[in-house]
């Protein structure tokens, strides 16, 4: 299969000597054509490095980057068939929105008449027609947002790279954003290489998302896959909320302290362990039939549910989400002494 | 905020010191444009108000002799010193850091730091050595000159501009298919637009203003307005110099107000 990008053992180091900071480490990853492909991790971890390599502003220190199973490591950005959406926008000041969106065209050399068509195309799909004559100065952020979005877009990318494009916008715009970027991406069928640190904007508009942490990619697969099975404890830990219990596994078995024996998957591997279990999959009820003995403690309410905490026999705290009712008769007393049982199939065995 | 921060407007005798400072800086300006209209031919008795010696400086053919060569060379030198700056400015702001930068920018602003004379008597020097090789005797030499030591003048402004730029607009353009070229032409040149004018009137003004070197470096016959003017007021200060003095700093006044419209921070 020829996949729409690539990156095959590429590493990136700035500087040298003393100096030297690796910021992307024989990272391997394969986009297919048509994704919405998300890039997510903490601040620092290498996300923009690898968009840049990508769009050629930088070159990988070692590996390559493949544009439709060809190499382009070391293409320049202006022969490259994708374009950037970047984090500050970088639109032209001088330019007016109409002639920001027409440049990549323009630059091309594609005809006056050409250019003025699919300007006005583009403008429509973003809803800025009634804006093509101002100056980027002269719009508010979620306008520029959008003008820098159809600016490109204007050129047909291949691919489309966005870097962090709705960490500028309040709240409400950034959710309108979120469906208008996703509707955008289906209806063109461009593969769009998405990078941010919400996980929550990861989980809602991706194909599939690479977790990156520290230069390394260390998962990748569809949001379902990476909430539910993650490989980890750093991605169990920044994609949603998870409860770590230390526990012993052997044939399926995780037994945690106090003696609760739990089924986990049977090719999970044996030995001591972290499981992790997301607090939603925590249930609370009467103490004795198998289930954990815990400890009631703060509960917090949060409008649709409530995190309870809890301690377990060996001190170990975890969290339980539970929907509210709405007479408050549930919540729990706290120092109260309940059984603690988890959802079949939610408990996931990390290996480190 | 709860604490005070220094401010030098509560020093004792600041606004004492402050009038005084502009008293100083601006009565003798204003003295001589109040002259330019005297009536009488001395600059130190008022005798009513008169406008006869604009014509009358501008009737002297001298008077529109060095004017004229004055203008030409400024004209010229800001051209050529901008060009320069501006390719200078370019290369110390967008290439990698290199070990020699410094050294570059100390030579690109070597005649703001050297003493004018040194820089005069060796360009004298210089050009004598060209004059005897070459005979030629004309206005070469003091273009020249001045366009050597007003680059600086044009630099700074350009400099100023380059670095407040946002180099991500320039990704941008070679990310939107623009080479090299097209990125300087369409990008970062409209941008720098205004830098580049503030930098040229700069340098003409400079050029327009300067002594030590001009006499240091024309050939006989080769005055410019202020060597002529500074001839003139040997022995007392004729008001047709005066006149033309105003005319000086009204277009000194005219340039800097551009300069300043233009380098002001928009938006
Ligand atoms: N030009 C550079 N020179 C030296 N180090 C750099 C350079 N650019 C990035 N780095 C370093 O490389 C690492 C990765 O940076 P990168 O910008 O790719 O992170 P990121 O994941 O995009 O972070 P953020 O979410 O904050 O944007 C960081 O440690 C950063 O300090
Ligand atoms: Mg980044």
């Amino acid at each position: 299969m020829v996949y729409a990008i690539e990156a095959r053992s590429t590493r990136k180091v700035y500087g040298s000597g003393s100096f030297a900071v690796t910021a992307l480490d024989n990272v391997s990853i394969a986009i297919r054509k048509g994704e919405f492909f998300t890039l997510l991790g903490p601040s620092g971890c290498g996300k923009t490095t690898l968009l840049r390599m990508i769009a050629g502003f930088e070159t990988p220190t070692s590996g390559q980057i493949l544009l439709n199973g060809q190499d382009i490591s070391t293409q320049p950005p202006n022969q490259r068939p994708i374009n950037t959406v970047f984090q500050s926008y970088a639109l032209f000041p001088h330019l007016s929105v109409r002639e920001n969106v027409g440049f990549g065209l323009k630059m091309k050399g594609r005809p006056d008449a050409q250019i003025a068509g699919t300007v006005e195309r583009v403008l429509s799909l973003v809803k800025l027609e009634a804006m093509a004559d101002r100056k980027p100065q002269q719009l508010s952020g979620g306008q520029q947002q959008r003008v820098a979005l159809a600016r490109a877009l204007a050129p047909e990318p291949e691919v489309l790279l966005l870097d962090e494009p709705l960490s500028a916008l309040d709240l409400k715009l950034r959710k309108e954003m979120q469906v208008e970027l996703k509707r955008l991406q289906l209806e063109l069928g461009i593969t769009f290489i998405f990078v941010t640190h919400d996980q929550e904007e990861a989980l809602t508009m991706s194909d599939r998302i690479g977790v990156m942490s520290a230069g390394h990619l260390l998962q990748v697969g569809p949001p379902r896959e990476i909430y539910n099975r993650p490989v980890n404890r750093f991605v169990a830990d920044f994609i949603g909320e998870t409860n770590f219990i230390p526990a012993t596994i052997a044939g399926g078995v995780a037994t945690v302290a106090g003696g609760a024996r739990l089924a986990v998957a049977t090719d999970a591997p044996t030995g001591d362990h972290t499981i992790a279990v997301r607090p939603e999959h925590v249930r609370i009820g009467a103490e004795g039939d198998g289930a954990l003995p815990a400890t009631v403690g703060e509960s917090v309410y949060f409008g649709t549910d409530s995190h309870v905490h809890l301690t377990l026999a060996d001190g170990t705290a975890i969290v339980a989400r539970q929907q509210s009712d709405a007479t408050g008769a549930g919540v729990l007393a706290e120092g109260s002494r309940v059984g603690v049982s988890f959802a079949d199939g939610s408990v996931q065995v990390l290996e480190d | 905020m709860a604490e005070k921060s220094f401010s030098a407007s509560r020093i004792p005798g600041f606004a004492t010191t402050a009038i005084l400072v502009f008293c100083a800086l601006y009565l003798p300006i204003v003295m001589l444009v109040l002259y330019s209209f005297n009536s009488g031919d001395s600059v130190a008795v008022w005798e009513g108000f008169s406008l006869k010696w604009y014509p009358l400086a501008w009737s002297n053919e001298q008077v529109r002799d060095v004017t004229l060569r004055s203008l030409t060379i400024a004209l010229v030198a800001s051209v050529v010193a901008t060009t320069v700056a501006t390719m200078a400015a370019l290369g110390t702001t967008r290439r990698k850091k290199t070990k020699g930068q410094t050294l570059i920018y100390l030579m690109i602003n070597q005649p703001l730091m050297v003493p004018e004379i040194v820089t005069a008597v060796a360009l004298l020097i210089f050009f004598a050595a060209i004059k005897v090789a070459t005979g030629y005797q004309g206005l070469g030499y003091l273009i020249a000159a001045h366009s050597a030591f007003c680059i600086p003048f044009a630099y700074l402004p350009i400099r100023a501009r380059l670095e407040g730029m946002d180099k991500t607009l320039e990704v941008a353009a070679a990310d939107l298919y623009a080479s090299n070229w097209q990125a300087f032409r369409y990008v970062t040149l409209p941008l720098l637009l205004p830098g580049i004018v503030a930098g040229m009137m700069l340098a003409f003004v400079t050029s327009l203003d300067d002594v030590v070197i001009t006499l240091f470096v024309k050939s006989a016959g080769q005055d410019t307005l202020p060597t002529y003017m500074l001839a003139q007021i040997r022995r007392s200060v004729p008001p047709d110099v005066n006149a033309i003095s105003a005319l000086l700093l009204l277009l000194t006044v005219i340039m800097l107000t551009l300069f300043f419209l233009l380098t002001r921070k928009r938006d």
